[in-house]
């Protein structure tokens, strides 16, 4: 039915474009709100949750109880539930979205489920209807081998996993972290210092636990969940491991202080979770008697307070990189992860530098005379300025990288190294040959000391 | 009178304290930042003072990568493994490019010792420039800022020079497009480029820098100097005028400030 007609019949018709990037934000949010249930949950995209309970349902008083809590909160946010639990993810999922008639147990209930619990294409699925197999009951019944041959591989898998004949794994939306700690409370917290206090008190929980198995943490995430089902993630990382309760407390404090929307409490928050998702080896340490190791652990303490605070790409280290091409001959890293130190190429002995100091990419447009065409130039003007060049040296050429491209194109560049009249630098390079281009284009690539 | 006399009493011997123990000038510099050219070295005791603020000013932003260049050189001329952080804002990289290491390493020195924060505001890079001059371990702090920087005022300037002589950080602030004005550095000093020796065949040679040295806490001022930098000996020496040059004063009479900034 066309929305026009719609809206002939039902006048008051509500119409909302469809952002299918939001229902998906949403979607994660309600998972991460799952988070309360069970570490492992996995989307179901586009409006599905697969929960493994599997050892975790007693806390709330059997499966009746969890869901119970589940659908108070979800119904809470607004919104249905259609949930079911079965032994395997498969049946548990197409029990919720295709279950129409109740059954005594579980068994039964996933054999009266229509065909297109199988989530075939159209065609198959008609084709199963119209010989007769109307349910996941009188399909079963079938000799694998003959379903196989008639409707294809895939619908002998999906009906083998339904039945739970074969194996269906879940993906979960988080890893299980190798350490975490969490606490729940009986009358929800709505103070802020009272859940960071908490949070400190979780944070050493993890830390003896690291201690003893000789490991300090990378990454750590503290998740806030609120009573009224939705759930906050604050992330962060260190440049080294780590186990130093104040030092993560401030990192935290660091990470909270710039959110850009502050960390509500609503109605309280009635669990916290600190999971520790990376780990690596960390000893004991011995610090230097002339403070050696106070002064790095200082600047290392400072990297990471900068990298929570401004971002993890914001504080970078520069590293080569095996190109020619000028924009490309530096990598910038995360100092956070610390890459391994690679030689630079060293200068020529006797020879004012190449490379220039600053490097503008892209590189900026000039217009340049030159006194022959495919000569040095003569004045160029930049940012409606003129100068006037003195001295210069080049032409450094430049192939484009012609392997790396599928033309094995690429324009070649011509470098000058020029100084103007008031005595500055530049790298100026005219972006192709006359053989290349017609009228190929100047520009300037960088600005020398 | 009578009365308030046992308070103007005590307010002296706080102001007698505060003179005896406080103030970045009763404190002995930790040691020098030398440049290896002997003249500027001897005139300001052994070089720039560690533990300090210093301003160099770029009025041109033309000017940018000499100021730049000054300061990385200074400090990783010095040798050691210990980190230069160089603090700039996000719009830094559209007006001068981004910091090229290949260039750095260049000139002799060892892009390695470099770690760049980059920051979204002028508001952030002080924050971060406060938080960099109060941790102790790095060769020096850089801060690279375009433009006047209100929030730079005598508070705050004076907040980074105490922070940093505490932690006996160096802090060199880059004011490129900026005009010199009063605040707690150590020293200030104006840079530009100057004209370099040539080289054969017409080409531009080494580095090449006008210093002048606008203010100093701790002495004279007004000194100008016109250095090269040598990336095989990793010194600064005495740039070699040619004949055709104009002297320094003329032809900054020449050239009035500013005026070319685009």
């Amino acid at each position: 039915m066309a929305f026009a007609d719609a809206r002939a019949r039902v006048q008051e018709l509500l119409a909302v474009p469809h952002e299918p990037a939001a229902d998906e934000q949403w979607l994660d949010r309600l998972a991460q709100g799952c988070g309360r249930y069970t570490p492992l949950v996995a989307l179901d995209h586009p409006d599905g949750l697969i929960l493994d309970i599997g050892g975790a349902a007693h806390l709330f008083g059997g499966e009746a109880g969890l869901v119970a809590d589940l659908e108070a909160r979800i119904t809470g946010l607004g919104m249905t539930l259609r949930h079911a639990s079965a032994g395997n993810p498969d049946a548990a999922r197409a029990l919720a979205r295709y279950q129409m008639l109740p059954a005594p147990d579980e068994a039964a209930a996933i054999r009266r489920l229509p065909v297109a619990a199988l989530e075939l294409d159209d065609e198959a699925t008609t084709g199963l209807v119209r010989a007769g197999l109307k349910t996941i009951g009188d399909l079963g019944a079938r000799p694998m081998a003959n379903i196989a041959a008639r409707f294809g591989a895939d619908a002998a898998t999906a009906l083998r996993r339904i039945l739970g004949d074969a194996a269906s794994p879940l993906d979960p939306r988080q890893a299980l972290p190798p350490v975490a700690a969490e606490r729940r409370f009986a009358e929800p917290i709505a103070s802020m210092p009272h859940a960071t206090k908490i949070l400190g008190e979780l944070v050493g929980e993890v830390g003896e636990e690291l201690t003893r198995r000789g490991k300090g943490g990378r990454h750590f995430r503290a998740t806030f969940f609120r009573s009224d089902g939705l759930a906050r993630g604050i992330e962060i990382e260190t440049g080294h491991p780590t186990r130093d309760v104040a030092l993560a407390m401030r990192l935290f404090a660091e990470r909270m202080d710039v959110l850009r929307d502050p960390l509500d409490p609503g109605f309280g928050f009635d669990m916290i979770r600190l999971a520790v998702p990376r780990i690596e080896a960390l000893g004991a340490t011995q610090l230097k008697l002339e403070g050696g190791a106070v002064q790095d652990a200082a600047v290392d303490a400072l990297v990471d307070r900068l990298a929570t605070r401004l971002g993890r790409g914001r504080v970078r280290q520069f590293r080569p990189a095996d190109t020619h091409i000028p924009e490309q001959a530096q990598l910038e890293l995360p100092a956070i992860d610390a890459a391994p130190p690679s030689p630079w190429p060293r200068p020529e002995a006797g020879e004012p530098p190449t490379r220039p100091i600053y490097l503008f990419d892209p590189p900026q447009p000039i217009e340049v005379i030159a006194e022959v065409p495919d000569g040095p130039p003569h004045r160029f003007r930049w940012r409606r300025a003129t100068h006037a060049i003195r001295r210069f040296e080049g032409p450094e050429r430049i192939a484009a990288e012609w392997w790396r491209r599928r033309d094995n194109g690429g324009l070649t560049r011509d470098y000058y190294r020029v100084e103007d009249v008031q005595g500055r630098r530049y790298w100026l390079f005219r972006h192709g040959l006359y053989e290349e281009k017609d009228d190929p284009r100047w520009y300037i690539h960088g600005l020398f000391a | 009178m009578r009365e308030s006399s046992p308070l103007l009493a005590g307010l002296r011997q706080r102001v007698a304290r505060l003179a005896a123990s406080g103030g970045p000038e009763s404190h002995r510099a930790d040691g020098w930042l030398a440049t290896g050219h002997d003249a500027l070295d001897a005139a300001l005791g052994g070089g720039l003072a560690a533990g300090r603020v210093h301003e160099f000013f770029a009025t041109d932003p033309l000017d940018a990568a000499n100021a730049a260049a000054f300061a990385a050189l200074l400090v990783l001329r010095g040798g050691g493994t210990a980190p230069l952080l160089w603090l700039r804002t996000s719009d830094a990289g559209r007006r001068a490019g981004q910091l090229y290491a290949p260039g750095i390493a260049d000139l002799g020195s060892d892009p390695d010792r470099l770690l760049l924060v980059e920051v979204s505001d002028a508001k952030a890079l002080l924050a971060c420039a406060n938080d960099a001059a109060r941790c102790p371990g790095s060769a020096a702090v850089v801060v690279e800022s375009w433009g006047r920087l209100p929030a730079l005022d005598l508070t705050a300037g004076r907040r980074l020079a105490l922070g940093a002589r505490d932690a006996g950080v160096t802090l060199f602030f880059l004011r490129i497009d900026a005009e010199p004005v009063p605040s707690a550095a150590e020293t200030r000093w104006s840079i530009a480029a100057a004209e370099s020796r040539e080289m054969e065949a017409a080409a531009p040679g080494a580095p090449a820098f006008d210093l002048e040295l606008l203010r100093w806490r701790a002495g004279p001022a007004g000194m100008r100097w016109r250095l090269e930098w040598n990336g095989d000996e990793q010194i600064f020496r005495e740039a070699a005028l040619s004949g055709a040059v104009l002297p320094l004063s003329a032809r900054r009479a020449m050239v009035p400030r500013g005026a070319a900034a685009a």
